[in-house]
C-alpha cells in the first residue's frame, strides 16, 4: 500500500466569506461543501459531471463540484445556492423558478439555477437555442424542462424591468 | 465503487520547473493532472491506477493562446471556454471551435482542457480530429528540454502516448494558411449535449475549380486511436468531384478504419455513418 495523503488546508471564497477546510487534497468539493460547510444545497446525482446537479460557480465560472478536487479551489472565489438570495430577498431566478414550476422534487435545482445565474451573467436575453444550450449540462427528471425554460424567461424579463 | 481519496496525492508545485524536476527525480511516479473532468471521473468509479498527481491546470506557463504570422500556440491548460472564446480561432481553425462546443457541457468546457484532452488519449476525445486535421504540433517539455513533435503519430495505440515518464505536454501550435480552406464537423451521439461521440468526423479541403487540391481527414470512436484517414485522402486528392470518387473513397475509408462494438454503439452502425459523413463532407465541398 502506497503511504496516504494528509490532509491540508485549503483557503478560499466561499459566498463572499474566507474559510480555510482542512481535507485530503483529492477530496471532492461537492463533499467538502456539504460535510465541512454544511451547505447542504448543492446537490450529488451522478458524481461523474454528466448531470449538472453538484454545478456551482468558480471564479465565475460554471464548474461541477463533483469533479473538482478541493485543492484546486485554494485561493478561489465560490458560489453556491446558498449565495444567490440575500437576507430579505431571493434571487430574481430563484423567484422566477418558485412562480413557474421550475423546480419538482429539487435534486436538479440548485445546480440548475447556477447555471441559469451563470448563463444569465454571460449573456442577459438569451434566446431559447442559448438557454438550452446553457442549460444542456443540467439534467432534470421531473419537468420536461417547458416549466424551467420559462423560468429563465420570465427570470431576465423581470431582472431587465428592474434593472 | 468509489476510491477512498487519502490514497491519493495531489500536490500544486509553485511552477513548471518544479513539476518538471519531481517527474525527472521519480518518473512515472508523479503525473499531471489538469482539469479532472476525466481523472476525477475514474477516481469516483474507483478506477484511479495512479496514486500522485502535480496539479498543473493553473501553472501560467502552461496557459494562454498566443497568435505569430506563422501559427497559433496554445497553452497545454487552455480550456475548451477559451477556445471557444478566441476569434482566430474561430476565423482561422473553426474545426477547433466546433469541437470545444461540442466536448461535454458549459461546466466541462470551462475545466477541461486540450492538453488533458490529448494525454487522456481516448478515441472518443472531440478536439483530437480537429487537431490532426490541422496538422498540429506538440511542445513536450521536460526537465532536461524541449522538443516539437508532430500531433499525428503521438498516439502510439490505445492510450498509449510517444511520451517519456519525465515529459508533460506544455503547447500546442496549429500553423496558420494563407489559403482558404473548406471546414466540415460532426459529432454524432446519442444527444446532441453531454454524450460521447458513436462516430466524430472532421475534415478540410482546398478546392481549386472544382477539384480537390488538398484534403485532410479525420474520425474519432472508430478506431483505437483518433486517426488520419490517410489513405482516403490520397485517393481524394487531385481529383474532381463525382459521385464515383465518393463512392470509391466510401470504400477506402471501411479499409482504414476500425470500429468496434461496444456500450454506445456497434460497428456496423459506426461504419456505416463514418462513410455517410464523408459522402456529407464531399458534398459539401461542391456547394
Amino acid at each position: 500500500m502506497p503511504e496516504p495523503s494528509r490532509k491540508v488546508h485549503v483557503q478560499c471564497e466561499l459566498n463572499g466569506k474566507l474559510v480555510v477546510f482542512d481535507a485530503y487534497p483529492m477530496e471532492r468539493l461537492l463533499d467538502v461543501l456539504r460535510e465541512q460547510a454544511g451547505l447542504t444545497g448543492t446537490k450529488e446525482g451522478c458524481g461523474e459531471g454528466e448531470c449538472g446537479a453538484c454545478a456551482i460557480e468558480m471564479d465565475g465560472l460554471l464548474v461541477n463540484s463533483c469533479l473538482l478536487p478541493v485543492l484546486q479551489t485554494e485561493g478561489a472565489r465560490i458560489r453556491t445556492i446558498e449565495g444567490l438570495a440575500d437576507a430579505a430577498q431571493l434571487n430574481a431566478v430563484q423567484q422566477a423558478f418558485l412562480a413557474h414550476g421550475g423546480a419538482q422534487c429539487g435534486i436538479c435545482t440548485p445546480g440548475m439555477i447556477l447555471a441559469v445565474v451563470n448563463l444569465l451573467a454571460r449573456n442577459p436575453q438569451p434566446s431559447e437555442d442559448e438557454i438550452r444550450e446553457g442549460l444542456a449540462g443540467n439534467l432534470c427528471r421531473c419537468t420536461g424542462y417547458t416549466k424551467i425554460f420559462v423560468s429563465v424567461v420570465e427570470a431576465w424579463r423581470s431582472m431587465r424591468r428592474s434593472a | 465503487m468509489r476510491s477512498f481519496v487519502p490514497n491519493y496525492h495531489l500536490e500544486t508545485p509553485r511552477d513548471l520547473t518544479e513539476a518538471l524536476t519531481r517527474m525527472a527525480k521519480e518518473p512515472g511516479t508523479w503525473r499531471p493532472f489538469a482539469g479532472g473532468t476525466d481523472l476525477m471521473v475514474l477516481l469516483e468509479a474507483g478506477k484511479l491506477q495512479q496514486r500522485k498527481f502535480l496539479s498543473v491546470s493553473r501553472l501560467v506557463e502552461l496557459q494562454g493562446i498566443s497568435v505569430s504570422p506563422e501559427r497559433v500556440s496554445l497553452g497545454a491548460m487552455t480550456t475548451y471556454s477559451e477556445v471557444r472564446r478566441n476569434e482566430v480561432l474561430a476565423r482561422e481553425f473553426p474545426l477547433l471551435c466546433r469541437a470545444a462546443e461540442e466536448t461535454g457541457s458549459i461546466a466541462t468546457q470551462n475545466r477541461g482542457t486540450l492538453g488533458g484532452n490529448i494525454a487522456n488519449a481516448s478515441p472518443a476525445a472531440d478536439s483530437p480530429p480537429a487537431l490532426l486535421v490541422y496538422g498540429t504540433e506538440l511542445e513536450l517539455v521536460s526537465a532536461t528540454g524541449t522538443r516539437r513533435v508532430p500531433f499525428h503519430g503521438f498516439w502510439l495505440g490505445y492510450k498509449k502516448l510517444a511520451l517519456r515518464e519525465d515529459e508533460l505536454i506544455a503547447g500546442i501550435h496549429l500553423p496558420r494558411s494563407r489559403q482558404d480552406w473548406k471546414h466540415f464537423y460532426r459529432k454524432v451521439g446519442t444527444r446532441r449535449a453531454q454524450a460521447i461521440s458513436k462516430v466524430c468526423f472532421a475534415g478540410a479541403a482546398l478546392i481549386d475549380a472544382g477539384r480537390i487540391a488538398d484534403v485532410r481527414i479525420a474520425l474519432g470512436s472508430v478506431a483505437p486511436i483518433v486517426l488520419r484517414a490517410t489513405e482516403t485522402e490520397a485517393l481524394l486528392r487531385g481529383e474532381n468531384l463525382s459521385a464515383e470518387l465518393i463512392r470509391a473513397a466510401q470504400t477506402t475509408l471501411a479499409r482504414e478504419i476500425a470500429p468496434i462494438d461496444d456500450m454506445r454503439s456497434t460497428a456496423r452502425y459506426r461504419l456505416r455513418v463514418a462513410q455517410n459523413l464523408l459522402g456529407e463532407f464531399c458534398e459539401s465541398l461542391a456547394a
